[in-house]
């Protein structure tokens, strides 16, 4: 493990035109997430958070400043690539729509990535089932999806968004169909993820599931308007 | 309780005299605490004694319709309070309610800057209760107890979010 953040935004700026007006969505944006820390990022709706969650994992790119993930960069010819690339290696996203493929044992679910990526089928069911372990859901690995309880499929999504040893997880908003309990359960093993070193970042506008985090940022209109926790 | 800091906040607008203290008070706070007058001049005295109010000195002799002016200290006490957050971990409901219902009278950024800094506060203390929840381990009555507390918590940042959305016309909240 080294000092370099898993990921690091520096002086993130996002501008659209949204029917010929100009929004910002990110504004000089500073936000680092190291191995073994989970950050939260919370703000109204229309704060930035989500563009927020499509830069950190390439979707979107900004109009200024600078995003490493693991002390890399992309080279600005080669970005669209490198960052599927970071996506089938290195991140792994879980939204609020979970989908998970129908029909498909919740193993082979999670090993998806992986075999998409070209591992080995014994080698992808190995990583998917150290995964769902890790991600508190082992006994679901033979179960089809569309038989596990909601939360359930949750944690098969998170195993999907840790397997093969993914170092950064993005949640945004993942907890959100779920009930308060199970929703609590899911930010702990987010941070219990985080605490087996890797580097997490929940989007949430839930203020308790936000205190799950080691810090959290503030956003409103695009700026970092707080942060709470640990200095950064 | 309030009721010093909103006299305070009150006079710092402009010099008062005791009734009108108390209508502009009861209006300032959506009628939410009724004052007595006693309880309007006792404090006055008091606020007076500490050196933080004093009589206008270009009014009449009657006692009862006699103004009352900030001090300079009393200004500075005023403006200082105005800022900060109330600091314990779950601040009295009605307390954090008055006090942002005065921060409001000077306008949104007052009031904003002063929820800002409330939200920061609470949120730290959610993160204080979840770090001492970790470290409890499992036991149920003091996770049920801990969840209790934060619910509290989470009801005044949710209002703290609707103040926000008022104050700014509507927009979205949280």
């Amino acid at each position: 493990m080294t000092d370099e953040p898993v990921l690091a935004m520096a002086e993130v700026t996002c501008r659209f035109a949204d029917g010929g007006r100009a929004v910002t969505a990110l504004d000089r944006v500073d936000l680092t997430v190291g191995a073994g820390e989970m950050v939260a990022v919370m703000g109204p709706s229309g704060s930035g958070k989500s563009t927020l969650v499509h830069v950190a994992c390439g979707l979107v790119t900004p109009t200024g400043g600078a995003v490493t993930v693991l002390g890399r960069a992309p080279e600005p010819r080669r970005a669209r690539r490198w960052w599927a690339d970071m996506r089938r290696r290195h991140i792994g996203v879980v939204h609020q729509r979970l989908n998970l493929v129908p029909g498909m044992d919740a193993l082979a679910n999670v090993a998806l990535p992986l075999r998409l990526a070209g591992t080995g089928e014994r080698r992808a069911r190995e990583a998917a089932r150290a995964a769902l372990a890790e991600a508190g859901v082992a006994e679901a690995a033979p179960v089809r999806a569309e038989r596990l309880s909601v939360g359930e499929q949750q944690r098969v999504a998170l195993a999907r968004a840790i397997v093969g040893d993914r170092r950064l997880v993005l949640a945004d908003e993942a907890t959100a169909a779920l009930d308060t309990v199970g929703a609590e359960a899911i930010a702990g093993t987010l941070a219990d993820l985080a605490r087996a070193g890797r580097a997490v970042l929940l989007v949430t506008h839930d203020s308790r599931l936000a205190s799950w985090a080691d810090r959290a940022v503030i956003l409103r209109d695009g700026c970092v308007v707080d942060r709470v926790g640990a200095a950064t | 309780m309030a009721v010093r800091e909103g006299l305070l906040t009150l006079l710092a607008e402009r010099p008062r005299h005791g009734y009108e203290l108390k209508a502009a008070f009861e209006a300032s706070t959506g009628e939410l605490w009724r004052l007595n007058t006693g309880q309007i001049y006792t404090t006055l005295e008091r606020l007076a004694r500490d050196g933080l109010v004093e009589p206008d000195p270009g009014a009449g002799d009657d006692e009862r319709r006699r103004p009352y002016r900030l001090t300079g200290a009393g200004r500075a006490e005023v403006e200082a309070w105005l800022r900060a957050p109330i600091g314990s971990d779950s601040p009295p409901r009605d307390e954090l309610v008055m006090k942002v219902l005065l921060a409001a009278r000077r306008g949104p950024t007052t009031a904003l800057a002063l929820i800002d800094a409330q939200r920061h506060q609470l949120l730290s203390t959610l993160h204080d209760l979840r770090r001492d929840q970790r470290a409890g381990g499992d036991d149920l009555a003091a996770r049920l107890v801990a969840d209790a507390q934060a619910v509290r918590v989470e009801a005044d940042l949710r209002w703290l979010d609707l103040c926000v959305d008022r104050l700014s016309g509507g927009r979205s909240t949280p």
